[in-house]
């Protein structure tokens, strides 16, 4: 049952966390951290299943490539931002938090943009 | 595992503090400081290659 390794491994690093942070401040950072990548490394043969199941569908049903693979990108993009911002939100610092959002936000608008260009385009070929 | 991991920096966390504030007990300020430096070090360097590998395998699978 992975579901309660991973449950578990939260319980006991939200444990570890709580306990060490009125001893030492600055470690209780790279428990989350790690914590992060452990249930991350958990999922990651189902994510990777579940990936492929939806890229065979995407090919099935005659998807244009591009727009699959710009879409995984954006989400794994996404989930790399979030990352990034939560542990730095953790910390205390919503600055930087911020700014790695802003840096997320700007690559996925041009990862976005042949998408919105192909979406005008074709409005526009249907209004004339 | 990671499980051992997170319970080694806990350790080390622990260990760092008692260190600490037996030093700043003996007015040492300077050593105590050193042994946090060193302490955020070695815990750093235990994570490091952890997060190359999560971002390594992120890249793999959303081919970014």
């Amino acid at each position: 049952m992975d579901v309660i390794k991973i449950v578990s491994l939260g319980i006991i690093a939200t444990v570890l966390i709580v306990l060490l942070k009125e001893i030492r401040p600055e470690f209780p950072m790279f428990i989350s951290l790690l914590t992060g990548i452990a249930i991350f490394l958990m999922i990651l043969e189902e994510l990777s299943f579940v990936i492929d199941s939806l890229n065979t569908l995407a090919r099935r049903i005659n998807i244009e490539f591009t727009y699959f693979s710009t879409i995984l990108k954006i989400i794994g993009m996404a989930y790399i931002v979030e990352f990034g911002a939560q542990i730095s939100r953790d910390s205390g610092q919503e600055n930087i938090a911020m700014k790695i959002e802003l840096g997320g936000k700007v690559l996925i608008m041009f990862l976005a943009i042949p998408i919105l260009l192909a979406l005008m385009e074709m409005i526009l070929k249907i209004l004339t | 595992m990671e499980i051992d991991l997170i319970l080694k920096i806990t350790g080390l966390g622990i260990l760092v503090g008692i260190i600490h504030s037996l030093l700043n007990k003996f007015g040492k300020e300077e050593y105590a400081f050193i042994v946090t430096v060193v302490g955020l070090i070695v815990a750093f360097s235990m994570v490091v290659s952890l997060i190359s590998k999560l971002f390594e395998n992120l890249k793999v699978i959303f081919r970014l």
